[in-house]
């Protein structure tokens, strides 16, 4: 599986997937620096990074020992849980069922927490936490991501590349702007996400199970197309049948 | 060992949000993996029950959550 199809998806997947952790966790390292200083913010910031590396290192050499097709079907199988997740969520939030993540909210409320905290003598420990904690969690999706991506095929460089570029490019636009990265379509992002995460969950899943697609690769995309078909349809279905919650809290 | 905690936390969540659709789409799985390895089920009629099944988990999932709030 080395056609240019896998690798596109894979690095888009990727980088889709990385640019929306690295924006919800570049909102909070920006609050933490903004708010209280700097220094807590990047030595947080590159204590979670150093761990996420660590994780990487100790748990990455280990799939090699296992066989392709086992570890084909239970990627598969954590990327459609995965996946899934991602669908039901930016779907809801098409629909105002749920409300759209917000980051100057996200950014308000952090920013809060840490006044809150300023006259505590533990102020930059505590800033420092936030900091890590928040790359931490959005660093361990994105390790999954690139590690199950990547994977499945021997193509964890092209993932990691997506990943990188995602990083790259959120610390370029956050340097420039220097606020929340708000006017980022997150929920269109999170759905074409969600969408391509479960494709390749259902396609690997299935040549786990030893399953040969026609055409080989290009069902990837075929199945990419029924997955985004149904979920369109569902949005359209979910708006008609329950119209409340389309004038909810979200469009 | 907090760190680990909170990881392990997050990954948990990371498959987990609707937990009956983490089940159902478990149990599909294991369904047709038992009907493939077990009974002689073709592989690619598998992978075509589990695209379907998985399409059905997700619109019994959006509906339910989708009659919830507007109960």
């Amino acid at each position: 599986m080395h056609g240019l199809t896998p690798i596109l998806s894979t690095v888009t997947a990727s980088f889709l997937a990385s640019f929306v952790e690295v924006v919800e966790a570049f909102t909070i390292v920006l609050a933490v620096g903004l708010t209280r200083s700097w220094r807590p913010a990047l030595t947080g910031a590159a204590l979670a990074l150093a761990v996420l590396a660590a994780l990487v290192l100790a748990f990455g050499p280990l799939l090699a020992l296992v066989p392709i097709t086992v570890l084909q079907f239970v990627v598969g199988v954590l990327l459609i849980l995965f996946g899934m997740r991602w669908l039901r969520k930016a779907i809801l939030r098409s629909v105002g069922v749920i409300a759209l993540h917000d980051e100057e909210q996200a950014f308000s409320k952090e920013t809060a927490a840490l006044q809150q905290q300023a006259n505590d003598r533990r102020a930059d420990y505590l800033a420092a936490v936030a900091s890590f904690k928040a790359v931490l969690l959005e660093g361990v999706e994105v390790v999954f991501i690139v590690i199950a991506v990547g994977a499945a095929h021997g193509q964890t460089l092209y993932a990691s590349l997506g990943a990188l570029a995602a990083f790259v490019l959120v610390m370029i636009i956050g340097l420039v702007v220097h606020r929340p990265l708000a006017r980022v379509p997150e929920n269109s992002l999170k759905f074409v996400v969600g969408l391509m995460l479960t494709s390749f969950g259902v396609f690997w899943t299935g040549e786990g199970l030893g399953a040969e697609w026609p055409g080989a690769d290009l069902a990837l995309l075929a199945i990419f197309a029924i997955i985004a078909a149904a979920s369109f349809a569902i949005v359209r279905w979910l708006r008609g049948a329950y119209p409340a919650t389309a004038e909810g809290i979200a469009r | 060992m907090n760190a680990i905690r909170l990881v392990f936390k997050e990954l948990v969540g990371m498959f987990v949000d609707d937990g009956s659709l983490a089940l159902l789409a478990l149990v599909l799985i294991a369904l047709i993996t038992v009907a493939v390895k077990l009974l002689a089920l073709p592989p690619l009629i598998g992978g075509l029950l589990l695209l379907a099944g998985c399409l059905a988990i997700l619109l019994e999932s959006v509906r339910r959550a989708a009659r919830g709030r507007t109960r």
